[in-house]
């Protein structure tokens, strides 16, 4: 992973402008203040390891998303952040104080100053949106508590909402309450526990945008845990993909989506398919063509006479009609997403690649088709399985 | 990340996991002593004089016995043809006024069967009210209410309720599109019923059974009334003589028997004894469409109220109208109602207690031990208090005379009697309280203390104060324990409404009897609202 990698996937393109002003120190080579550190991390329920080992620092100012599949440990990461659950191994410090570890007193989640939005909100049932979001304001008195809940309900665009029940919320609306409560007592790290999970697709679009927004304005440190790679890479400064307890890589959204540093990374985000190729004197060679040897992101001499997976996503290819002795495969199956067609290819030496086409492109499953490579940039490869 | 997951994350809290253990220690102890007085008839049993266990069977006892067993499986049987069909009509068909037919249907379990029983046997019995209503008619006798057939009426009339409840509870759990399927697979209305819904309720029904026929078992109020001898009637018969020492322990070990064979029958029928038990789920239309029968089948549950409401409360009513010869000593004095209301409320108290820890043990934990201490602390529902009674007062007399007929005693009794029902609100209250919101607290600077007091308490507080409400009530109309242990001259409701049935002077106990219906129709309204059946 280094700053050599200038292209970007089309399908974070446009998050660039927004995240130009931060782009210093964003990336994983970043040096803002640290201000949550989490050193060899292990943490066992009996004689299962939820997290293994896990080593992560959390800059000043940025959103971190810890993304990976259910059970892969990123909850229980969160919750090791936050001081609900103690580490078996390895040590936790927030803002250079060790606040769990072996040779540390552990300081509880009251004393940490973190700030976390529940997965379902928890809010409190029987006390109204300002009592809700007073709640942390334990030092304030009570008129500055009073205008502390206005500056927060302006800020989650709830004025005038005070007075309500939880219950009587929608859910776009608890999740604004939850946000609003969390950060009143200017929590040093907000921690969001799969905020978006909870709400419909369309909201959750929206309000993964209001809530970036308003992380931003409120200028917080924050960590997200979700499974939605596509909320993961548009709202995070950087993603920590985990994987069976692990961090299996850490990145900006970009450089992870293009060069995911494993097959798991690069299965996990967005569709993937692997060719498999041949690493010639002087062409790599796959079942689809033969390139050259730039075509492989890292390419290095050393490696020629290998045989390599090389990542293939959907956009990268491109099918052709043809027939049976032109072909390079068949069509085994046809996705429709609305604006796009997917093809799943089975090439000729049995490799399962996607190919992404307009809506207007039709081929009918066992259609035989040609596939051409038609990536503008270096593709990541592996060692072959 | 699961729950039982963040238990044990909880759990290893070094402070947490203190906590943990006191509370636990705690849950024990009380689970312990609410057990101790079947361990004490337990003792007292073994230790009963050879000639006792000759008399145990002798013709005698063994008739007992066999009345006491063909009480409950008549009851259960009767409780089920009237509860099930009753349950069924009002929430799986379009029977007009369901509501109001569910209403009536649930309360005669407000009217303490002893009531009931002699209510009965004034309107039914020789020279009874509908007797003397007939004689105009030319008609001279009727067939007896005394014996059998008047203790089955009167069980059945006034316990049904629990399978009707509880039937209707496993009914509306019940998902709708279970049936909604069967019918898409070509089933009829009926036909899904029988083949989708009954089967499910089943484990409900017998938990209503189970109720219906642990009550029936339990009173002696009833069978003392209608002449017929039950294993409670010959307990309180041979306890008042103190005829055979070790003999009426030796009875009541083998009642208990009796009903553990009922409870390891229910739980055969029933299998997960959660299953149906669900409650909650809203009104639905009824899914079975009654046609030209639709008015005709309120004749059903009217007949069921006229019996089981109507009746009672008429004679209850012309009792207090009746001049009768009035007796100087059975005046009823404000002071038997202020001494209901005090042991109640300390009961109640005491109840909800010894109820936190155990509650909020087996909402919070999962291992085999608090489970042991939930079922534990359930020993006085299956307890008849006749038993429970008299094993206090052997204990009491043996160990600690200084308690033998005190007021700490008997709210001792109460205590292991009603603290199923503290313990049940009180840890469904527990369990509604999601772990996430005393951590969202934690992470909003508060301290584990500060959490449980801002957050837990005040949701768990209505679930709370309907435990208190419920044993309060329950307290207020039981009768057994009380007769046995009360302090001299410490006369309440209950009692007194004893004292003048035994002595005949029915006219006087009217209005109690009216108060402590009012009283036990306050505890169903203290259980509807809460939408919870599980007595």
């Amino acid at each position: 992973m280094s700053e050599s990698n200038h292209t970007r996937p089309k399908s974070t393109r446009e998050n660039d402008a927004e995240r130009a002003p931060r782009a210093e120190g964003a990336g994983d080579d970043a040096t803002g203040d640290v201000v949550l550190r989490l050193d060899g991390v292990t943490k066992r329920y009996g004689t299962e390891e939820a997290v293994t080992d896990l080593s992560i620092d959390i800059r000043e100012g940025e959103l971190l998303t810890l993304l990976g599949p259910s059970g892969c440990g990123k909850t229980t990461t969160l919750r090791l952040m936050a001081g609900l659950e103690r580490p078996s191994e390895g040590t936790v410090e927030l803002n250079g104080d060790h606040v769990a570890g072996e040779d540390a007193a552990f300081v509880e989640p009251e004393d940490r100053g973190v700030g976390v939005v529940f997965q379902d909100f928890a809010l409190f049932p029987h006390l109204n949106v300002r009592e809700n979001v007073a709640f942390g304001l334990t030092d304030l008195d009570d008129e500055a508590t009073d205008r502390r809940v206005d500056d927060l309900l302006d800020l989650v665009n709830l004025a005038g909402m005070g007075e309500r029940a939880p219950d009587e919320l929608s859910g776009g609306q608890q999740q604004r309450v939850a946000l609003a409560r969390s950060l009143a007592p200017e929590p040093d790290i907000l921690l969001l526990d799969e905020p978006f999970s909870n709400l419909d697709v369309r909201l959750r679009v929206r309000m993964r945008e209001e809530v970036r927004e308003i992380l931003k304005e409120a200028g917080v440190t924050a960590v997200s845990v979700t499974h939605d790679q596509e909320e993961a890479l548009s709202i995070s400064e950087r993603v920590a993909v985990m994987n069976d307890g692990r961090i299996e890589q850490v990145g900006r959204p970009g450089d992870v989506f293009e060069d995911p540093e494993s097959r798991f990374v690069a299965s996990f985000l967005g569709q993937a398919g692997f060719l498999s190729t041949h690493i010639g004197e002087s062409r790599i060679e796959t079942t689809i063509g033969t390139y050259d040897h730039d075509l492989l992101r890292g390419y290095a001499d050393q490696y020629v006479g290998a045989t390599v997976d090389t990542l293939v996503r959907p956009d990268d290819l491109r099918a052709t009609p043809a027939n049976e002795s032109t072909a390079d495969g068949h069509i085994t199956k046809r996705q429709y997403t609305g604006p796009s067609f997917v093809y799943h290819v089975r090439l000729d030496n049995g490799d399962e690649v996607r190919c992404m086409h307009n809506h207007a492109e039709r081929f009918e499953v066992d259609e035989p088709v040609a596939v051409e490579l038609v990536a503008d940039h270096a593709l990541a490869w592996y060692p072959t399985e | 990340m699961t729950v039982r997951d963040r238990l044990i994350g909880l759990a290893e809290f070094g402070d947490e996991r203190r906590r943990h253990r006191a509370i636990a220690a705690l849950a024990t102890c009380f689970a312990l002593l609410v057990a101790s007085p079947v361990i004490w008839m337990v003792v007292r049993a073994l230790g009963a004089p050879p000639d006792a266990f000759a008399l145990l069977v002798s013709p005698g006892t063994l008739q007992v016995l066999v009345n006491s067993v063909v009480v409950i499986a008549a009851v259960s049987a009767f409780s089920v043809l009237i509860g099930v069909p009753l349950a069924v009509l009002t929430v799986q068909t379009d029977l007009p006024f369901g509501r109001f037919w569910t209403v009536t249907a649930a309360l005669p379990l407000v009217i303490p069967e002893y009531i009931g029983a002699f209510a009965f046997a004034s309107a039914f019995g020789p020279h009874g009210a509908f007797a003397d209503a007939l004689v105009p008619l030319g008609v001279t006798s009727i067939p007896t209410i005394y014996g059998l057939q008047g203790t089955v009426i009167v069980f059945t009339l006034f316990t049904y309720p629990y399978v009707f409840l509880t039937t209707r509870a496993g009914l509306l759990s019940v998902d709708e599109t279970l049936v909604e399927a069967a019918r898409t697979l070509d089933r009829s209305s009926i036909g899904a019923l029988r083949e989708i819904v009954l089967p499910q309720v089943l484990p409900a029904i017998s938990a209503g059974v189970l109720l219906t026929a642990l009550d029936s078992l339990a009173d002696f109020g009833t069978p003392a009334i209608m002449h017929y001898d039950t294993f409670m009637r010959q307990i309180y018969v041979q306890y008042n003589n103190y005829a055979q020492p070790g003999y009426t322990a030796l009875l009541s070990m083998e009642l208990l028997v009796v009903v553990a064979v009922v409870l390891v029958l229910e739980s055969r029928v029933s299998g997960d004894a959660n299953a149906g038990f669900s409650g909650g789920g809203s009104g639905r239309p009824g899914s079975v469409r009654l046609g030209r029968w639709r008015w005709p089948a309120t004749l059903f549950p009217a007949a069921v109220a006229v019996l089981a409401i109507g009746v009672p409360l008429a004679i209850l009513v012309k009792w207090h109208y009746r001049t009768g010869t009035t007796y100087a000593g059975f005046a009823f004095h404000l002071s038997d109602v202020l001494h209901s209301v005090e042991v109640s409320a300390l009961a109640a108290v005491a109840a909800l207690v010894a109820s936190l820890p155990v509650a909020y043990y087996a909402a919070r934990s999962d291992s085999p031990l608090s489970t042991v201490v939930d079922r534990v602390s359930y020993v006085g529902y299956a307890v008849p208090g006749l038993v429970l009674g008299i094993s206090l007062v052997y204990f009491g007399t043996a160990f600690v005379p200084a308690l033998y007929q005190t007021l700490p005693m008997l709210v001792f009794a109460y205590v292991v009697r009603f603290l199923p029902q503290a313990v049940g609100s009180v840890r469904s209250s527990f369990l509604q309280v999601d772990d996430t919101l005393t951590e969202a607290a934690r992470t909003l600077e508060h301290s584990p203390l500060a959490a449980f007091r801002r957050v837990t308490i005040p949701l768990v507080a209505p679930g709370l104060a309907a435990g208190a409400a419920l044993v309060f009530l329950t307290t207020m109309k039981e009768l057994q324990a009380t007769l046995v242990l009360q302090p001299t001259g410490f006369r309440t409701l209950v009692t007194y409404i004893w004292k003048v049935q035994e002595a005949g002077y029915y006219s006087e106990a009217a209005i109690p009897a009216l108060v402590l219906v009012g009283v036990s129709a306050l505890s169903m309204l203290v259980l509807l609202a809460r939408e919870r059946y599980d007595v």
